[in-house]
């Protein structure tokens, strides 16, 4: 008993006398926070190959994966080249500037690698800048992953890629320097806490755009407007790639705390953790449900694209302090997810994954629910949404239509036919079933 | 000497397997196969679209047998594939004018045996 009072003295004093970690401590986890989660985020580039490959038919499988290896490489060098610099280097409140193009090592870092004793330089940034950057970077990989999905099976593969070029060095860093780079929608206070506007509708609205430039597949829907379903051709690697992007959001919504060297920012990522899994959760199983009463029997495809709404909604807030509440963000978006699929049959919109919905609809949903159930303006959550919309919309369509003049945009009715790995590329993804 | 056809339902190709060796009918090809018959196909969905789907999967098995083992293959197919439902399938029977053995080059009932 006395032991047990000596104790819980002892600890009573360890609490008195707690303090924050030291810098260069701080310094170390915040970097590893970005790093790692980085690394986490980087595997969403392979689940969104898997996604995409599981969704396409046969004949274009190998063209897909082709395009996603592609912009992932296109991402990482045109982000170093000009992106980052344009979103995050001396942000006037619209752009960036191009001082920070051809990024390399500070003067600070290059001292303290070679052995200077001026830690202290280096530990006051917080987190070292180059783990910044490649956390940054696989954030605008996953804008222009979106894109690849959504015109899929039809968009030709050097055009896709000149696309993914002007979108990773241009047109996210544009947006993100309006938000995240510290830009004028930042000012006014709008809130996305790991982009379900800047990365997810950034790409749902480049997808869109792309999608109604480029026109449905040939057979998708007949002149009497009837809808001829295109069924993926495999559909473990679907499921696969839905359940690595899950697993990658972790860092993606983790990271984005952007510190780990105190307590509050340790509680704050385990929250966002607990909030994403609770989230991506609601969305699967609201799709479910609302598949089985809306065409009386369960679709995988619905089910996956639900995991893919919750994490997207949950991705503006993933900090709530209510996982209740995370349950009810990432359901209403599985929700209204599911409701978009047989919308954008009716429009004609052919979107081979359901990036559409998935992305941009329950984008806007979690930006909104942030102005609902968290700390943000509702008007000012709206202005972020619209001004996404203005800004990417205009210059994907000039790029598309650009492309569609030039070079041209879409494979020949033949190319189609016979699909776009024997068209474009001489590798068959099955060929031993010839 | 006869090619026996029968068009049945895919689950029921180990039924007629087993139902055949059972009487010691010897050989049988089975090839996937799609089409339609008095069922003319269903709709189905995928995302929420219905879509019409015109031909069913079905197996296709064909047997040579000699002249007068003809009816009993024709009974052991039907006691086992038969359901008694619409979509059980069909049995042709054609007239084979000659058979090779690749192996020894033997040559009619031979090659049959």
């Amino acid at each position: 008993m006395k032991f047990i009072l000596f104790l819980s003295s002892a600890l009573l004093v360890t609490n008195v006398s707690h303090a924050a970690v030291d810098g260069e401590v701080a310094y170390i986890f915040n970097t590893f926070l970005f790093i790692f989660s980085g690394i986490l985020v980087m595997f969403m580039a392979l689940g969104f190959a898997m996604l995409e490959a599981g969704f396409v038919r046969k004949k274009n499988t190998s063209a897909i994966l082709l395009k996603n290896i592609a912009l992932y490489s296109i991402a990482g060098i045109m982000f170093y080249l000009v992106g980052y610099s344009l979103m995050y280097v001396d942000v006037g409140g619209y752009i960036g500037s191009l001082g920070g193009m051809f990024y390399n090592p500070t003067s600070d870092e290059l001292a303290l690698l070679d052995g200077a004793e001026n830690v202290d330089a280096i530990v006051e940034t917080g987190y070292s800048a180059p783990s910044d950057w490649f956390f940054q970077m696989v954030f605008c990989a996953t804008a222009v992953s979106i894109v690849s999905g959504a015109c899929a099976e039809r968009i030709k593969v050097w055009p896709f890629m000149i696309f993914a070029a002007v979108m990773t060095g241009l047109i996210y860093p544009i947006f993100g320097a309006w938000t995240w780079g510290g830009g004028w929608l930042a000012e006014m206070g709008f809130s996305d806490f790991a982009g379900s506007t800047i990365v997810h509708s950034v790409g749902g609205w480049a997808a869109l755009t792309g999608c109604l430039i480029l026109g449905a597949r040939k057979g998708k829907y007949s002149a009497d407007g009837k809808v001829s379903p295109i069924a993926g051709a495999n559909m473990p690697l679907a499921t696969l790639g839905t359940f690595i992007l899950w697993f990658g959001w972790f860092g993606f919504n983790g990271g984005s705390q952007l510190a780990m060297g105190s307590a509050l920012d340790v509680l704050a990522i385990s929250i966002v953790v607990v909030n994403t899994n609770i989230a991506a959760a609601a969305g699967v199983m609201v799709a479910i449900i609302l598949s089985q009463l809306m065409f009386k029997k369960i679709d995988l495809t619905i089910a996956l694209n639900g995991a893919i709404a919750g994490l997207v909604a949950i991705t503006a807030g993933p900090d709530l302090q209510n996982h209740f509440i995370s349950m009810i963000v990432g359901g209403i978006g599985g929700a209204l997810t599911t409701f978009a699929i047989p919308l954008m049959d009716k429009f004609k919109i052919d979107d081979v994954v359901g990036a559409i919905p998935a992305h941009l609809v329950a984008g806007i949903w979690g930006t909104l629910a942030v102005g609902i159930f968290g700390a943000g303006s509702i008007g000012v959550q709206i202005v972020g949404i619209l001004a996404a919309a203005v800004l990417v919309v205009p210059l994907s369509a000039i790029v598309f239509f650009i492309l569609k003049g030039t070079v041209g945009l879409r494979m020949t009715v033949e190319d189609e036919a016979i699909g776009m790995d024997r068209a474009e590329l001489t590798t068959e993804a099955y060929p031993e079933f010839r | 000497m006869k090619l026996i056809t029968a068009i049945i339902k895919p689950d029921k190709v180990e039924a007629l397997r087993k139902a055949l060796t059972d009487v010691e009918l010897q050989g049988l090809t089975i090839t996937e196969a799609k089409g339609y018959g008095r069922q003319k196909g269903h709709t189905e969905m995928y995302r929420g679209a219905e879509y019409d789907v015109h031909f069913l999967p079905k197996s296709r098995a064909e047997i040579l047998v000699s002249d007068d083992l003809v009816e009993k293959t024709i009974t052991t197919i039907t006691d086992a594939v038969k359901t008694g439902k619409i979509g059980d399938g069909k049995i042709f029977i054609t007239e084979v004018s000659d058979i090779v053995r690749i192996r020894t080059g033997e040559r009619g009932a031979e090659a049959l045996s």
